[in-house]
């Protein structure tokens, strides 16, 4: 069997490749819109308004640049933990061009203001649908391929593309359940707080399973592989994944402290969410002491900077999370910008740092070069980026805890210091150490197309042979 | 009242609520169980994947394993104290109903002398207190300061409160009902009955009644359209009539603005506009405060 001897490279170059090109799409929008903030006149109605602008955003960063991040990790390690090529090589093509299929309709729709209101749920019914459809494909690839695996065990970053793969599932078709009024008009099948209750099911899980138990899955893969080193912990492993996806189940009532939301639910989400700051700290103890034995490698080698900087963030910002749901802790933080801090100390020191890391390890292998074109410049990449992640999260803590501050300040007949109009105009000055911040991020972005570019072009597209006999 | 359509629900969350958070608690503590008698030997596990992918199986640090046991004490101790497991209440009979119930009791309590001794006092004599003033002034930026700006000065459509020009009258008892109960000041649209030129005529003549530019050709001819269709709100003379909230408009003072484009839509389409009645928001204490930085504005 000629096809069955090589693995499926193409389909992880193809997603490879979207990543760098969602990545610097999806950032871009992000700068856009920190601009809008300073200067309201960059609102170009309707359709360049910061709120069309920004689910456009997240939308972007989260699904496209994470989607095809993940897509294209969990094809390249199922396959090579496995050794066994994908379950199907037209579904995953499917998978692919659906994918980028529900990319462009968002970023069609959702500037035309076609929305359901659900934070990064937008999305239209129609759109929810394509999504359903290729997930159910990627759920079959990827299963099919831990089938077909001719290794005896399953690799620990399956586990967690497993997880991710299966509870996005369910997150998404519960939260979408919706009553279609038209093609592009639908309506929530929840009502009042109970659906507010599910969006953040869905929202906060879709942080858990998709931007923390799909990136722990390439974190497994790439970290050791880089190092060289063996995981630290098995058990930890165990430990930490089952502990993990229990927990980050409950966790969503914490986005709705102090709401209409009753009483018990409040409280569950919030000793759920500090239950859940060991089994966090549990995937980025095992990362990091992977690298026992091999720390000096973090001076010479950018790639492991990447991975290394990127546990630490996630070891920080899950550290933060559990702080912001205590309600003493969330009276205060809450809607200010301190929780957009908090989304991007995750979202770019976390998610984005690991992907670049990895996606530099991967791509030269899906070209058959040794390594990118140039190691100097993802060296360049990393300190511009780390640096751009620095002012952002201090800029928006400063921001965030004086807003808060601010809004609640009274005077002794017990009115306001502060009309909101002036908690507003306090912003400017952080506002703009965050574009600063954020354009930093999106240049190390450039970089890295500048890199891939060079490293890619003119390069003829590997297929690496499945090893035929395994020693387990 | 409950949050839960039946008993059931409430002993489904209590039941899967401590069952997870102790069987994850106990998962953990029989996973980590007896890796003390193997402590300081990393062995490897003996799987290998992908070529050279192994594991090593170092026991957890013992401050993560206690760090997790912390937060499930603590989970536990703040369900036996507040309301989580179901529709148990928790002991300390906490609720976010009761706890909003009291903070504002209190703040009643520490406020209200301070606003009801002006409330004995005539507005007038509140708006000569310079400490009066100030507080009215911190009323006037948390409630009123989003329409009529925070240095009172208005915008289009809303008035101005500096310049001495009332719209309901500018007495202290005045301004107080306009707080109180709100206004709505409705021009209706005169487009339609006028037409096109009729509207230009009689905005030419409306902005010759305050002396700015306008075609004195149009404006005699507006004379006599404003007679039968505008004096009866705005009296013969255009100098307005309290009363109803129509407008003055002989001064230069313009609330939609005093271009002949904005007088020609003021008058083609209409206006409506609202205040909103704060007697059951702010209280007749609040209110009087309110009125008396309003009147000091402009006296």
């Amino acid at each position: 069997m000629e096809a069955q001897s090589t693995y499926n490279y193409k389909v992880v170059r193809q997603f490879a490749i979207m990543t760098v090109v969602w990545g610097i799409v999806g950032m871009l929008v992000g700068v856009v819109i920190a601009a809008q903030l300073i200067w309201p006149n960059l609102n170009f109605e309707p359709w360049l308004t910061y709120g069309r602008l920004r689910p456009l955003h997240t939308n972007a960063v989260i699904f496209a640049f994470g989607g095809s991040a993940l897509f294209a990790s969990a094809y390249y390690i199922v396959q090579r933990t496995c050794h066994a090529r994908l379950f199907s090589d037209k579904l995953a093509a499917f998978t692919f061009w659906g994918w980028q299929l529900v990319i462009l309709a968002a970023a069609i729709t959702l500037p035309l203001g076609i929305t359901t209101g659900k934070e990064y749920a937008e999305l239209e019914w129609p759109i929810d649908i394509l999504i359903t459809l290729v997930w159910v494909a990627y759920a079959v690839v990827f299963f099919g391929t831990i089938l077909k695996r001719k290794t005896p065990h399953i690799y620990v970053a399956n586990w967690f593309f497993g997880a991710f793969i299966l509870a996005i599932a369910l997150l998404h078709i519960v939260n979408s359940a919706e009553l279609p009024v038209s093609l592009w008009k639908s309506y929530s099948a929840y009502a009042g707080v109970q659906d507010a209750m599910v969006e953040w099911w869905y929202g906060h899980n879709a942080v858990g399973f998709f931007l923390t138990a799909g990136f722990l899955g390439m974190m497994y893969y790439f970290v050791p592989k880089q190092a060289g080193r063996p995981v630290y912990s098995y058990r930890l492993s165990v430990v930490h994944f089952w502990a993990l996806i229990f927990t980050y189940m409950w966790a969503g009532p914490h986005h709705l402290e102090y709401t209409a939301l009753p009483d018990w639910a409040q409280s569950l989400g919030m000793v759920f969410s500090l239950i859940l700051l060991a089994p966090s700290w549990g995937g980025m103890i095992n990362g990091i002491m992977t690298l026992s034995g091999a720390w000096g490698k973090l001076r010479t080698d950018p790639i492991l900077k990447f991975l290394v900087t990127s546990l630490s963030f996630y070891g920080m910002s899950t550290f933060e999370g559990p702080m912001m749901s205590i309600k003493t802790v969330n009276a205060l933080s809450h809607y200010t910008e301190w929780v957009i801090g908090h989304v991007h100390s995750g979202a770019l020191g976390w998610v984005a740092m690991i992907t670049i890391g990895s996606m530099y390890y991967l791509i030269p292998r899906l070209f058959g070069r040794e390594s990118m074109y140039s190691v100097k410049l993802i060296t360049v990449h990393f300190w511009v980026a780390t640096i751009g992640v620095v002012l952002y999260i201090v800029a928006l803590w400063i921001a965030g805890v004086a807003e808060g501050l601010m809004w609640r300040a009274s005077n002794p007949d017990g009115t306001l210091v502060y009309s909101f109009a002036e908690v507003v105009k306090a912003m400017y000055p952080f506002y703009t150490i965050r574009l600063v911040g954020g354009l930093m991020f999106f240049g190390g972005m450039l970089i890295m197309a500048y890199n891939t570019w060079k490293t890619v072009a003119g390069q003829k597209p590997v297929e690496a042979l499945i090893p035929a006999a395994v020693h387990a | 009242m409950s949050d839960f359509v039946s008993s059931f629900w409430s002993g489904y969350v209590a039941v899967i609520t401590l069952v997870g958070i102790i069987g994850v608690a106990l998962f953990v503590w029989i996973v980590t169980a007896g890796q003390a008698a193997r402590k300081g030997k990393a062995d490897v596990t003996g799987h290998v994947w992908d070529e050279d992918l192994v594991e090593l199986n170092n026991p957890l640090p013992d401050w993560w394993r206690w760090m997790f046991y912390i937060s499930v004490a603590f989970a536990l101790g703040y369900l036996v104290l507040y309301p989580g497991l179901g529709s148990f209440k928790g002991v300390l009979g906490w609720t976010s109903h009761k706890e909003y119930r009291e903070e504002v009791a209190e703040a009643k309590k520490q406020y209200e002398p301070l606003f009801d001794k002006y409330l004995k006092q005539d507005i007038k004599a509140v708006a000569a207190d310079p400490e009066a003033r100030q507080i009215g002034q911190h009323l006037f930026l948390t409630y009123c300061s989003q329409c009529h700006g925070s240095d009172a000065g208005g915008a289009t459509g809303f008035p101005n409160l500096r310049d001495n020009d009332w719209l309901y009258g500018g007495e202290p008892e005045n301004i107080q009902t306009t707080i109180m109960n709100g206004r709505n000041g409705m021009m209706p649209p005169f487009g339609p009955a006028l037409g096109q030129d009729g509207v230009k005529a009689v905005a030419n003549y409306v902005l010759s009644l305050s002396g700015a530019r306008h075609d004195a050709a149009l404006a005699l001819k507006g004379k006599a359209i404003f007679a039968t269709n505008c004096a009866a709100c705005h009296g013969p003379t255009g100098t307005g009539n309290q009363f109803i909230g129509a407008p003055n408009l002989t001064d230069k003072i313009w609330l939609y603005g005093g271009s002949e484009k904005a007088v020609v839509e003021t008058i083609t389409k209409g206006r409506s506009g609202a205040m909103p009645a704060q007697k059951d928001n702010l209280g007749e204490a609040k209110v009087h405060l309110l009125a008396a930085y309003v009147y000091s504005l402009s006296h």
